[in-house]
């Protein structure tokens, strides 16, 4: 369905990634948000609580991440289109209750504006060091999708993105910014409310007596109900079987947990994407998302410069990782550069995928900064050697 | 399964998931004794059930929600009041009971417990205290008394304990009260009150723990243990909180101990937001049409 | 003719006892016989001093007992039907 207007700023922006991110939201349709404050994420909920008495909807500061990551899940059952935004710490807070989300099939958007780590770290400065914490950092068996935006443009777009595969899948979905994406100001064009696609909820039309709140017809995603809809339904943390009763025993964890897994995996086709540039010819292929692929495009066309058959595999969707595009590249490439604000996490998965018919040449960095081109062509002049 | 031939109804039966029954608690446990109470509460209140949420996080008081035939939440551990705020401001026409116990709601919940308070947000809590954590086999809760035997005080605890009643009321509860599992009217007759009032709502339930609390701290069983509240309760409606406080075998005071007015959450940011923005406030609840049809 | 009645679900009882206690006219007592799952479930020693107030059923927590009141009009049927009167 459309954009629903009364949340779509049209026009021509000049605004940072944060608050295109938080203008995303609201025109993905979006009306509920918990926040916590936490720099480099706080202007996105600032922005939030500043537009949404204008708009509709309701916005509320927890007392603490735990408070927030959950209370926007009580707004998501309670009808509304919901998210929350933080950086490292606050992201570790949030685990528990990204799990949750997971497990009860709740459709979310966790937004984290990547920071220097661990620990307090760098509060003001860029890192991409939660790329796999995105994908691990709760308990148990789950998946989720991660996008990657480089650009307050992208912020926008793909924040609408990240709604739209949330309420298709109903998965929490993370959406890994960076300090330098979230604070680098540009312009943003948002188009009428007519021209953005948005998902809406996966809610359900049968009846009260015939609906099953966990039941699937085949698709692997079961159909929501809201609260005070007279559905009387039970949403539990505990393995459940399709009527939403805890159920714990080992076929039926069996059965959901798998489900849970393959309701992504086997749509990885379709929710991955990415961005290439001059592969059909390459040898090495540069692999990045975030900032760091701002930097990586002058690293590669630097190596151009220098007839070193260079090409660009931006991430844009991080989680499910692009296992098949690797393994394509893989067979036909001599070697993977993969630069990162971290020291190595995402290049674990191009090595995994590319199973040693590739090279993997890592470009770590420990944050605080982004990498300088030369540091990136150095790479790539190496692995062109190899 | 009943083993009687007529065709009267057990008056709690409407409120239950019967195809979950028998349920996992104790013999003697009072909390199946509180949800009696609650299915009371609701018939005189004339609740309607399609708008009532219920909420609870992780115990054997949270376990409520997966027995009750109601959108029922069953979250995590101390969280269950941070998701109830989350459902009623996206639907303020719900109606959201919190159904926890002390260990879910003081301990680990304690910050989100004085907040939700604090902000007055329209919720009802119902605290079943059993003085102990059951669920994961007998440790010390904020809530139990000093001296009591546990497993994780194995010689006896030495913690001064929460007084609850005393601790919402100074965080902003604008209803508190605690009764006991024998007091089986009152705590109806408490959770209908609750729900004619705005704001946070809190009810204590002493109730007994016979196979973890009581046989540890050799009280007896379940009944004993009812023998005892009704012997050493005492009404005391009004009572300041800060004399209600709890002993290992002392008085246990009972009654409704505040019971007053002030704006709730909602009412508060309406009126702010009108002040404010005048004409520009757009009034919209978040759970607005996010779907087709 | 007693004005209410005991319903009892053998099968949920625990046998905590709550029931007998607090009858305020002492209608119940634990019998003598056992559930599926071993214990003595109550059973009605003095019908004729139910009042139906339900305290049996507020109190217990297995949800296996309730009283409701008689419906004189109703059991007077059931009576006559019982007795063979005709129609």
């Amino acid at each position: 369905m459309k954009a629903d207007p009364h949340g779509v700023l049209t026009g021509t922006h000049f605004i940072d990634g944060d608050h295109a991110c938080c203008e995303g939201a609201l025109a993905a349709g979006a009306r509920f948000a918990a926040g916590y404050p936490i720099t480099p994420s706080t202007e996105v909920v600032e922005r939030f609580a500043a537009r949404v008495p204008l708009v509709g909807g309701c916005f509320i500061q927890m007392e603490d991440e735990l408070a927030a990551s959950i209370a926007l899940q009580g707004g998501v059952w309670g009808g509304a289109k919901a998210f929350t935004v933080t950086s490292g710490p606050g992201f570790s807070l949030m685990m528990e209750h990204i799990g949750y989300a997971a497990m009860t099939e709740t459709p979310c958007v966790f937004v984290d504006v990547q920071r220097g780590g661990p620990s307090t770290g760098l509060p003001t400065l860029p890192a991409q060091a939660d790329m796999m914490q995105a994908r691990w950092g709760s308990h148990g068996d789950y998946e989720i999708i991660a996008l990657c935006p480089n650009s307050p443009q992208e912020c926008f777009d793909l924040t609408i993105k990240a709604f739209n595969l949330a309420e298709e899948f109903r998965v929490p979905v993370m959406f890994m910014m960076d300090e330098v994406v979230g604070h680098m100001t540009e312009k943003v064009i948002i188009p009428p409310a007519e021209q953005i696609e948005v998902v809406p909820r996966k809610h359900t039309r049968k009846s009260i007596e015939d609906y099953l709140p966990y039941g699937t017809n085949g698709d692997m995603v079961p159909e929501m109900a809201h609260a005070g809809e007279g559905y009387k339904f039970h949403v539990t943390g505990l393995t459940h079987d399709e009527r939403g009763y805890p159920n714990m025993t080992p076929q039926t964890q069996d059965k959901l947990v798998k489900r849970l897994q393959n309701k992504i995996r086997n749509a990885a086709d379709r929710i991955c994407l990415f961005e290439e540039d001059r592969l059909q010819d390459a040898d090495v292929v540069v692999v990045s998302y975030g900032i760091t692929s701002r930097v990586a495009q002058r690293a590669i066309d630097l190596a151009r410069e220098r007839n070193l058959k260079v090409g660009k595999l931006r991430l844009i969707t991080a989680w499910p990782f692009p296992d098949k595009k690797i393994v394509e590249l893989a067979a036909r490439v001599k070697a993977f550069v993969v630069p990162e604000l971290n020291l190595g996490q995402m290049v674990r998965e191009v090595e995994r995928a590319a199973s040693g018919k590739a090279r993997t040449f890592a470009v770590p960095h420990a944050g605080g900064g982004v990498h300088k081109p030369e540091e990136i062509l150095n790479a790539i002049v190496e692995a062109s050697r190899c | 399964m009943l083993n009687v031939l007529d065709e009267t109804v057990n008056p709690v039966e409407p409120f239950l998931r019967t195809d979950r029954m028998p349920h996992i608690w104790c013999p003697g446990c009072g909390i199946g004794t509180t949800v009696n109470s609650f299915a009371r509460a609701l018939i005189d209140s004339k609740i309607d059930l399609e708008s009532l949420a219920l909420v609870s996080g992780i115990g054997c008081t949270g376990r409520v929600a997966g027995y009750v035939k109601l959108d029922s939440f069953h979250t995590t551990h101390g969280r269950a009041i941070p998701f109830a705020t989350g459902l009623k401001l996206a639907n303020p026409k719900l109606n959201v009971v919190v159904y926890s116990g002390d260990g879910d709601l003081s301990a680990i919940g304690g910050n989100h417990l004085i907040h939700a308070a604090r902000r007055n947000i329209d919720l009802k809590v119902i605290c079943v205290n059993n003085l102990i954590y059951a669920m994961t086999g007998g440790q010390t809760a904020p809530t139990t008394p000093g001296h009591a035997t546990t497993s994780t005080n194995p010689y006896g605890t030495f913690e001064p304990a929460f007084n609850l009643p005393h601790l919402v009321e100074a965080a902003g509860a604008v209803y508190v009260a605690r009764w006991t599992t024998f007091h089986v009217r009152q705590l109806a007759r408490a959770i209908s009150e609750a729900f004619q009032k705005k704001g946070f709502s809190f009810i204590e339930v002493i109730s007994p723990c016979p196979t973890l609390y009581q046989r540890r701290n050799k009280m007896g069983d379940g009944l004993d243990t009812m023998k005892y509240y009704k012997e050493k309760s005492k009404v005391k409606n009004g009572a300041p909180t800060g004399e209600v406080g709890l002993t290992l075998n002392g008085e246990i005071a009972v009654g409704k101990f505040v019971d007053r007015d002030r704006p709730d959450y909602q009412t508060m940011m309406r009126a702010q937001y009108v002040e404010s923005l005048g004409e520009r406030y757009v009034e919209e609840p978040a759970a607005e049409c996010c779907y087709e049809g | 003719m007693a004005k209410g009645r005991v319903s009892i679900v053998v099968e949920r009882c625990k046998a905590c006892g709550f029931c007998v206690e607090f009858c305020p006219t002492h209608v119940l007592a634990l019998s003598s016989a056992f559930n599926s799952k071993g214990y003595h479930p109550p059973h009605v020693v003095h019908p004729e001093k139910c009042s139906g107030c339900d305290l049996c059923g507020m109190y217990c927590p297995d949800f296996a007992i309730y009283g409701t009141k008689a419906d004189l009009k109703s059991e007077a049927a059931k009576a006559e039907k019982a007795s063979g009167g005709a129609k």
